[in-house]
C-alpha cells in the first residue's frame, strides 16, 4: 500500500519531537532571584560556609526559598528581589572580603527536568544586558621583554664563563654580541648554543659578532604564554567582580573576550580589569613584639599584616624584591613530594635577591600580595577610590642564599601552591593588555530587545501560518504542524547546546528560518499539485511529490548551511548567534518539513483510496 | 488556492538579452556608486565610540549637540534612533581620552548638561585596528562562502550551472551593496550577516531551478536547451513566488517589529530577496545557457535502461 509508514518510523518521529519539546520546556519556567556565593582566591566554599551564610540570613530575618551547594558555589534563592538585594548587601558586608557575592537569576527548572540536564537557553548580552570587552594582548611587548631578559642572561652567562665581549645589544628582533677576537666568538657560540636550545645563533667572523634570534617555536610559545597568563589574571579579577556567569575566553591569536552579563557599572568593571597587582618579598620582623604590635605599638621600621588565615604577622617595611622581577612561577613537588612553588627571576632580580638573602639565612621571609581594589566610595571628581590591600600569602624560611631561581615550600596543599604560583605571575604581566572593543547594553534595552524579538517571531509565524492555511488548506495545516515542531526543536536544541546563546540577530535567524523552512513544503506541495494535474492518482502524486522534491531540498539546504557555517566560523558575538540559530534551523527544518510532515500526511491520507485532496 | 495558473510555457529566455543588459547596467551602477559614494560603514568597521541614550520625553537634539560642542566633542554625530526619545551619538576615536572611558565620560557630561535623567541604553567602543580586522574577515567570509558553494554546485551539478549560480550570487551581493551605497544606509556587522543570508536564500532559489532544468533535460525529449529552461522556469515559478512571499512576510515582521537594531539586517534581506528572486530566474539560467549548456552535459553517459525514466512502482 502506498504512503504508509511502518509504526516504528512514526514513533521515532514522535520521539524526536518529544525529546525536543522536553528540552525546550525549561524555557517556560520563570527565574528565581538568587544570590550566589563563591570563594575568592583559592578559598573554597564548604559546608561550614553554607552554615555561616544560613546563620547570617536567619539572624537578620531574611527569608529564603532554598539554599544549597551547587557546583562549588552556594546558591540561595529568594521569593522576591527585595529579599535578594537585602541578602546580597548583608552577605557582602559580612563575608565579602573572602567570598564573591553576586546577584543571579536562577532558572526555576523543576528537579526532574534539571536531573536530565534540562536548562533554559542562555541569553546573549544584547538580550540580558551587560558588557562585553575584547582585549588585545600586546605581543610585541611580550617578545621585547623576553629579549631584554635574554640580553641580561647573555651578559651574566658570558661573565661567569670568563668570555670577554665588547657589547650585548638588542637590535630589531635579534640580539647581537660583539667580541674582540675570533676565539671568544667561537667559545661564546658553543657555550650559548648549549644553554639556549630554543634560539637560533648565527656568527659573523669578519665583524666578530654573534647574533641570536628566537626560533619560530620560541616566539609561538612566548605569545601563547602571554595570552594564557593574561587570561588567568583576568579570570581572577573577573571573579572579584561578583558577576554571576562571567565568560573569559580566548579569541584568535591575541584577543580575549570577556562577557559580564548584568553588569551596568562599566567604569568599575574596566578599572578592575585594568587594575594592577604586585608582589613583594619582605623579611619577617622576628625581633619585634607581636603582641605589643597587636595592641597598637608597632615598631617604626615594621608593619603589621595578616595572613590569609587571619594570623597576624609583623613584617619589616624594607622590600627585598618586587614582583616585576619575576619572570616565571610554577608549582611542582619537592623531593619529599610536598608541594612547592618554583620562581624564576630576571638577572637584576637574581642579584638583588642574592644580596639581600646572604645575611639572612635561617630567617623567615614573607610574600606579600598587593592589590588595588576599588571601594564603593568616590572622590570629589567622581572617580572610584582604590584601596591598597596587602595580604601575606606565604611565610617561608630562607634555607640558603637565593639566586635567580628559588623555591618556596610549605605553601600548604598542592592547590594552594598552584594558586600561589598564579598570584606570583600576576605580579608580573609579561604583556600589557588593552581594551580594543567594548559593547555595553543597558538593562532596559536588553529587556526591550527580548520583547521585540519575541513579537517579531510571533508575527512572522502568524503571517506564514495564515498564508499556508489559505493557500494549501488541509496540507497547509500539515505544513504549519511541521513549522511548530521546527520551532520547538530549534529551542530544544539551543537549550541543549551548552555554549549557544540566544541573541537578537539569533532571533532574527529563527524568524528567517520560519520563512525559509516552509520552502521545503512549498516545493513538495507544488510538486504534488503538478503530478495531480498530470493525471496521476492521488496516492501516486503524494509519493512522487515527496520523492522528486527530496534531492532538491537537500541540495538547497546544504548550500545554505555552507553559508551559515562560514558565518559561524568568522562571526563573533551576536553574529555567531545568528549563525547558530540559522544552522540549527536549517537542519531541524529538513527533518520536520520532509520526514515530519510525511508522517502526518501518511497517517491521515495514506493507504486509502482518495478522489480528492485538500491541497 | 492558486496564485499563478499557467497553462502555457512562458518564454522567459526570449527576454534574456534584455534582462542580462538590465543586470549589467545595474551592476555597473552599483560599482560606480560603491566607488564614488562608498558604503556608509557602521561603527563595527570604522572604529570609534557610539552611545545610545534614552530620554523620558522627546529629546532636544540641538541642545545635545550644543552640550557636546562646548565640551570639546565638536565631531559628535547626534541622531535619533528608532524613536524621538532615543538618541545615538557617534564619536571618532580620540587621542587625548582613553577610548574605553569615553562613553562614560559623555554620559556624565550629558547627564549634568541636560539636567534630565538619562537612561544608558548602549555604549559601543571599537578600536580602529579591530574595525580593519572585522572588515577583512567579513570580505574573506564572503569569498570563502562563494568558493565553497561553487565547488559544491560544480560537484553536484555541472560547472556551467556552478558558474551560473555563483555569478547570480555575485550579482545579488553586488546589487544589495550597491543599493546600500546609493541609499547611504549604515553598513554594519548585522548587515554583513544578512548579506551572507541573502547568498543562502538566492542560492536556494537557483538550486531549485537548476535541479528542475537538469531533471527536464533528462525527461523531456523534445525541444532545445532554451525551451527546456523555459519549461523548467515555468514549472518552478509558482514555488519561487510563494517562497518569496513567505520570506517577505517574515522579513516584514522583522522590519516593522524587530526594532532599530535589526532594521539594517531586515532591509538588506528584503532587498536581497527581491534581487535574489529575479536573479534565480534570469541570471543563473541565462549564464548557464550562454555558456552553452546542452542535453549531453547532463545526461549520464551510461545508456539508459528501458523504462528508467518511467515512475518506479512501489513494491
Amino acid at each position: 500500500m502506498l504512503n504508509k509508514y511502518p509504526l516504528w518510523k512514526t514513533l521515532m518521529v514522535l520521539f524526536i519531537v518529544a525529546i525536543g519539546a522536553i528540552y525546550a520546556l525549561p524555557n517556560l519556567y520563570p527565574e528565581d532571584p538568587a544570590v550566589q556565593v563563591s570563594g575568592l582566591r583559592g578559598i573554597e566554599t564548604t559546608a561550614a560556609t553554607l552554615d555561616t551564610v544560613k546563620s547570617h540570613l536567619d539572624e537578620n530575618k531574611i527569608s529564603y526559598a532554598s539554599i544549597s551547594m551547587e557546583g562549588g558555589q552556594i546558591l540561595a534563592r529568594f521569593k522576591d528581589t527585595e529579599q535578594q538585594l537585602r541578602a546580597r548587601d548583608l552577605l557582602d558586608d559580612s563575608i565579602g572580603d573572602q567570598y564573591s557575592v553576586a546577584l543571579n537569576l536562577t532558572p526555576a527548572t523543576p528537579q526532574w527536568l534539571a536531573s536530565i540536564g534540562g536548562t533554559p537557553m542562555k541569553l546573549g548580552l544584547d538580550l540580558s544586558g551587560g558588557v562585553s570587552f575584547l582585549m588585545e594582548v600586546n605581543m610585541q611587548e611580550a617578545i621585547v621583554k623576553v629579549q631584554k631578559s635574554l640580553v641580561d642572561d647573555f651578559r651574566t652567562g658570558l661573565r661567569t664563563e670568563n668570555i670577554r665581549y665588547r657589547s650585548v645589544k638588542q637590535v630589531n628582533d635579534a640580539i647581537n654580541i660583539q667580541f674582540r677576537n675570533a676565539e671568544d666568538l667561537a667559545n661564546a657560540e658553543s657555550f650559548l648554543e648549549k644553554q639556549n636550545r630554543d634560539l637560533l645563533f648565527s656568527s659573523d667572523e669578519s665583524n666578530l659578532t654573534l647574533s641570536a634570534k628566537m626560533s619560530e617555536q620560541k616566539l609561538k610559545e612566548t605569545r601563547e604564554y602571554a595570552l594564557q597568563q593574561n587570561i588567568t589574571i583576568i579570570r581572577n579579577r573577573v571573579n572579584e567582580l561578583g558577576v554571576a556567569e562571567p565568560l573569559v575566553q580566548r579569541q584568535g591569536k591575541k584577543h580575549i573576550v570577556i562577557e559580564l552579563p548584568g553588569v551596568q557599572d562599566t567604569a568599575k568593571a574596566k578599572e578592575i580589569l585594568s587594575a594592577t597587582a604586585t608582589i613583594e618579598f619582605r623579611l619577617v620582623d622576628t625581633e619585634g613584639d607581636l603582641s605589643a604590635a597587636l595592641n597598637g605599638r608597632v615598631p617604626g621600621s615594621s608593619q603589621l599584616l595578616k595572613e590569609r588565615s587571619g594570623q597576624p604577622v609583623l613584617l619589616k617595611k624594607r622590600v627585598m624584591l618586587t614582583g616585576d622581577h619575576i619572570v616565571d612561577a610554577g608549582s611542582s613537588f619537592d623531593e619529599y613530594s610536598r608541594p612547592q612553588v618554583n620562581i624564576t627571576l630576571d638577572s637584576a632580580g637574581g642579584n638583588k635577591m642574592s644580596n639581600s638573602t646572604k645575611s639572612n639565612i635561617g630567617k623567615p621571609m614573607a610574600t606579600v600580595f598587593i592589590e588595588f581594589k576599588p571601594t564603593n566610595r568616590v572622590d570629589a571628581q567622581g572617580n572610584t577610590i582604590f584601596e591598597k590591600v596587602e595580604e601575606v600569602i606565604s611565610v617561608a624560611t630562607i634555607q640558603a642564599r637565593l639566586g635567580k631561581t628559588f623555591r618556596i615550600t610549605g605553601a600548604g596543599s598542592q592547590a594552594e601552591a598552584h594558586n600561589l604560583a598564579l598570584l606570583l605571575r600576576a605580579g608580573a604581566l609579561v604583556a600589557p593588555i588593552q581594551i580594543v572593543e567594548e559593547r555595553t547594553v543597558g538593562p532596559t534595552l536588553g529587556a526591550e530587545n527580548v520583547q521585540l524579538g519575541f513579537q517579531a517571531i510571533m508575527l512572522g509565524f502568524a503571517l506564514v501560518f495564515a498564508f499556508m492555511l489559505i493557500y494549501y488548506r488541509a496540507f497547509g495545516v500539515v505544513a504549519n504542524l511541521g513549522l511548530g515542531a521546527n520551532l520547538v526543536l530549534i529551542i530544544g536544541v539551543m537549550s541543549m547546546i551548552p555554549g549557544a546563546a540566544l541573541t537578537l540577530p539569533g532571533m532574527a535567524g529563527i524568524v528567517l528560518t520560519v520563512g525559509m523552512a516552509v520552502d521545503a513544503n512549498v516545493l513538495i506541495f507544488e510538486r504534488i499539485r503538478e503530478e495531480m494535474r498530470a493525471g496521476k492518482s492521488i496516492q501516486q502524486s503524494i509519493h512522487q511529490g515527496y520523492d522528486a522534491a527530496f534531492s532538491t531540498i537537500i541540495d538547497a539546504n546544504i548550500t545554505t548551511l555552507i553559508a551559515a557555517l562560514i558565518l559561524f566560523a568568522v562571526g563573533t558575538g551576536p553574529i555567531k548567534g545568528f549563525a547558530i540559530t540559522l544552522s540549527i534551523g536549517i537542519i531541524t527544518s529538513m527533518f520536520t518539513a520532509v520526514v515530519g510532515t510525511r508522517t502526518v500526511v501518511n497517517a491521515v491520507w495514506g493507504g486509502k483510496r482518495l478522489d480528492k485532496l485538500s491541497i | 488556492m492558486q496564485i499563478l495558473q499557467l497553462k502555457n510555457t512562458v518564454a522567459f529566455m526570449s527576454y534574456r538579452k534584455a534582462a542580462l543588459l538590465l543586470s549589467l547596467v545595474l551592476m555597473l551602477a552599483s560599482v560606480f556608486s560603491l566607488a564614488t559614494n562608498k558604503l556608509n560603514f557602521g561603527l563595527d568597521f570604522t572604529g570609534g565610540t557610539l552611545i545610545e541614550i534614552g530620554f523620558d520625553k522627546t529629546a532636544d537634539l540641538n541642545k545635545i549637540r550644543e552640550i557636546m560642542d562646548t565640551n570639546g566633542f565638536d565631531d559628535a554625530v547626534v541622531k535619533f534612533y528608532g524613536s524621538s526619545r532615543d538618541v545615538v551619538i557617534r564619536l571618532a576615536t580620540r587621542e587625548d581620552v582613553k577610548a574605553e572611558m569615553l562613553g562614560n565620560q559623555v554620559l556624565d557630561i550629558l547627564q549634568s548638561g541636560t539636567g534630565e535623567t538619562i537612561d544608558m541604553r548602549r555604549i559601543e567602543f571599537v578600536g580602529a585596528s579591530v574595525g580593519d580586522e572585522l572588515a577583512e574577515q567579513g570580505g574573506l567570509a564572503m569569498l570563502t562562502a562563494l568558493i565553497c558553494i561553487l565547488v559544491y554546485v560544480a560537484f553536484r551539478f555541472e560547472w556551467r550551472f556552478a558558474l551560473g549560480s555563483v555569478f547570480a550570487l555575485f550579482h545579488d551581493v553586488l546589487l544589495t551593496l550597491g543599493l546600500f551605497s546609493v541609499l547611504q544606509l549604515e553598513f554594519d556587522l548585522t548587515v554583513l550577516a544578512a548579506i551572507l543570508a541573502v547568498i543562502g536564500y538566492s542560492l536556494n532559489d537557483t538550486i531549485v531551478v537548476s535541479d528542475r532544468i537538469r531533471e527536464n533535460f533528462r525527461k523531456v525529449r523534445v525541444g532545445g536547451a532554451e525551451e527546456i529552461i523555459n519549461i523548467s522556469l515555468t514549472q518552478t515559478l509558482s514555488r519561487t513566488v510563494i517562497t518569496s512571499i513567505t520570506t517577505l512576510l517574515v522579513l516584514a515582521a522583522l522590519f516593522f517589529k524587530g526594532g532599530a537594531l535589526i532594521h539594517g539586517f531586515a532591509t538588506a534581506l528584503l532587498l536581497g530577496v527581491f534581487v535574489g528572486t529575479y536573479s534565480s530566474v534570469y541570471v543563473a539560467s541565462s549564464v548557464a545557457l550562454a555558456l552553452g549548456i546542452s542535453k549531453e552535459d547532463l545526461i549520464p553517459e551510461v545508456i539508459e535502461k528501458e523504462g528508467a525514466d518511467q515512475d518506479e512502482m512501489m513494491p
